[in-house]
């Protein structure tokens, strides 16, 4: 695929709920689960989103939260899109694991769900109307804040009761920070490693501009994926996160600023 | 054979520098790069106030280079103060890279940085896609040059390399005015152009800011060509920039007049190890081509 943005047509566009919507675009993208693509709106914005189905067509799902998703909801089936990619390393598939996700973060872990047949998948949502992927997955474990739908309580409750049972051997995880530095907390416990997706502010997404560090890792090239040993050494992992600037901030700061 | 190099009385390793721009965001990335094999690193330039920089896509890949119009996004002063404490714990001298639209906006930031552990200070007058700075602002000019350069040079408790542009008619003239206005070293070259890529099924221009500053192999004849000139027109040292991905563009540079080699692009093509690369690749060059050290070779082509 190209360096340089290409034009694709939107073939098909999916309501997921109230919030999320899957854009379809008609090219094929060679990607492992858990790399992501770099959309750009011309005059508007480039940010990265990572793939949510990999195949003839390539999806990706997205949740309306600032100025650049509010302009991709604006857009109908037939409209182009510019896009470039994959970048990142992508999850790592292993026997006897746990899938970890938490609201949209199931979009990158999707496709690695698929792939392994014998892993437990837990989906956690705030409540029942910000569930996605219910009828993709139907053996998922879901839990909600609220109970809404599934169990009520949190992903690393559930998490716990299947580590305690045994047998699993590695973690997968996406979705609020916090939520995986929790998870991460309990794998360390459990002297399981884990894989988590980090996200942050991306501006070249092949490792030059230094913009999206973490511990002194560009999460762009050497992640999104981030495997144990380096989230270890990580003090920002859970923490702190870069704005615009560069200026390094609080991570509730930075969810806040990434709203906008 | 070892490739130590004595830049202005810095004492570096070898002679490859991480350029300004890339990947020098935070101390931690820095240590990556020392830890990669770099001489020294250099910051992303800092302005006293933070900026945010031009919208996204602000670094693209092309064919035969890259593209960036980043735009000086920066946490200001007072984030670079938080960011790069104690830096003597690196094992590598670290350059501060310094910006600003008038003389005191240089020299408020050089100031502000005075107690951090920087070898040398460098100022780009030379960013070709950023209103009111570089060469949108005419700081490229010999007298603007001379003008900020003296006033950095008072200000700074350490030595001040001039980052000069490649789009400039007269490099060797502009090298003058920073020697005259005190610089104890010319950094050649910044990014050429403004350029610009259209996607044409978008019928736009690529780039957030439309335009951007190319670097890469693309450019590396020109950059030669600037060092080799710079080389021919003052006494102070001269870090080469510009497409430097190999062992042998170095000795190329080299031979063109550069004391130093700084390296920003090379990290996409090779890895941020393009510096254990490049080093190893010159002292085998060197080895096969009995030289016996980089001294020999330095402006070699001039003779």
């Amino acid at each position: 695929m190209s360096k340089l943005p290409e034009m694709v047509k939107i073939t098909k566009i999916t309501q997921e709920n109230p919030y999320v919507k899957t854009f379809f675009l008609d090219t094929e993208i060679e990607a492992k689960p858990g790399q992501f693509v770099m959309l750009w709106l011309p005059e508007i914005d480039e940010k990265p989103f990572s793939i949510s189905y990999i195949g003839k067509e390539t999806g990706i799902t997205v949740e309306e939260k600032g100025k650049f998703t509010k302009a991709m909801f604006g857009l109908k089936e037939g409209q182009k899109i510019g896009i470039r990619g994959p970048y990142g390393n992508g999850f790592t598939p292993k026997e006897n694991s746990c899938i970890v996700a938490g609201g949209c973060g199931i979009a990158p872990l999707s496709t690695l769900a698929e792939k392994m047949n014998n892993s437990v998948l837990i989906m956690g949502t705030r409540t029942k109307d910000r569930l996605i992927f219910e009828n993709r997955f139907p053996n998922a474990n879901i839990v909600t804040d609220d109970g809404t739908v599934g169990k009520k309580g949190f992903t690393t409750d559930v998490l716990e009761e299947f580590l305690k049972k045994g047998n699993i051997k590695n973690v997968y995880t996406c979705g609020p920070e916090i939520m995986m530095k929790k998870v991460f907390e309990i794998c360390e416990k459990h002297n399981i490693e884990c894989q988590a997706s980090l996200e942050r502010f991306m501006k070249c997404g092949f490792g030059v501009c230094g913009q999206c560090e973490v511990g002194g890792v560009c999460v762009c090239k050497e992640g999104p994926v981030i495997l144990s040993d380096k989230l270890r050494k990580m003090k920002d992992f859970g923490s702190h996160a870069r704005l615009k600037s560069g200026k390094r901030v609080p991570i509730s700061e930075y969810a806040k600023w990434r709203c906008v | 054979m070892n490739l130590e190099t004595n830049l202005c009385g810095i004492k570096l390793k070898n002679p490859t520098i991480l350029a300004s721009g890339i990947l020098g965001v935070s101390k931690s990335l820095l240590k990556n790069v020392i830890e990669n094999g770099a001489g020294a690193v250099t910051i992303k330039s800092i302005s006293y106030e933070p900026r945010d920089g031009h919208k996204n896509p602000t670094i693209l890949e092309f064919d035969s280079g890259m593209i960036n119009a980043v735009g000086y996004s920066n946490p200001g002063l007072h984030g670079a103060l938080d960011e790069f404490t104690d830096l003597k714990d690196l094992n590598a001298p670290v350059f501060a890279s310094v910006i600003g639209k008038e003389p005191e906006d240089f020299t408020k930031v050089i100031e502000g940085l005075g107690n951090l552990d920087f070898s040398a200070i460098e100022i780009p007058l030379s960013c070709p896609h950023t209103p009111g700075f570089g060469t949108l602002a005419g700081q490229d000019s010999p007298e603007k040059t001379l003008e900020i350069t003296k006033a950095v040079v008072k200000a700074a408790k350490v030595p001040v390399f001039v980052k000069l542009s490649p789009n400039t008619k007269n490099i060797g003239e502009v090298a003058m005015a920073a020697e005259k206005g005190g610089a104890s070293g010319i950094t050649a070259v910044n990014t050429l152009g403004p350029g610009m890529i259209i996607n044409i099924e978008a019928a736009k221009p690529v780039m957030g800011f439309k335009i951007g500053g190319l670097s890469g192999p693309a450019i590396k004849p020109i950059a030669v060509r600037c060092v080799y000139d710079v080389y021919g027109s003052v006494k102070i040292p001269i870090i080469g920039v510009g497409g430097i991905t190999t062992g042998k563009d170095a000795i190329e540079m080299v031979m063109a007049g550069a004391t130093a080699i700084g390296i920003g692009s090379g990290v996409n093509y090779r890895g941020n190890d393009v510096f254990t690369k490049i080093c190893n690749e010159m002292k085998d060059w060197i080895e096969k081509n009995n030289y016996n050290s980089l001294e020999e070779i330095r402006g070699i082509v001039h003779e």
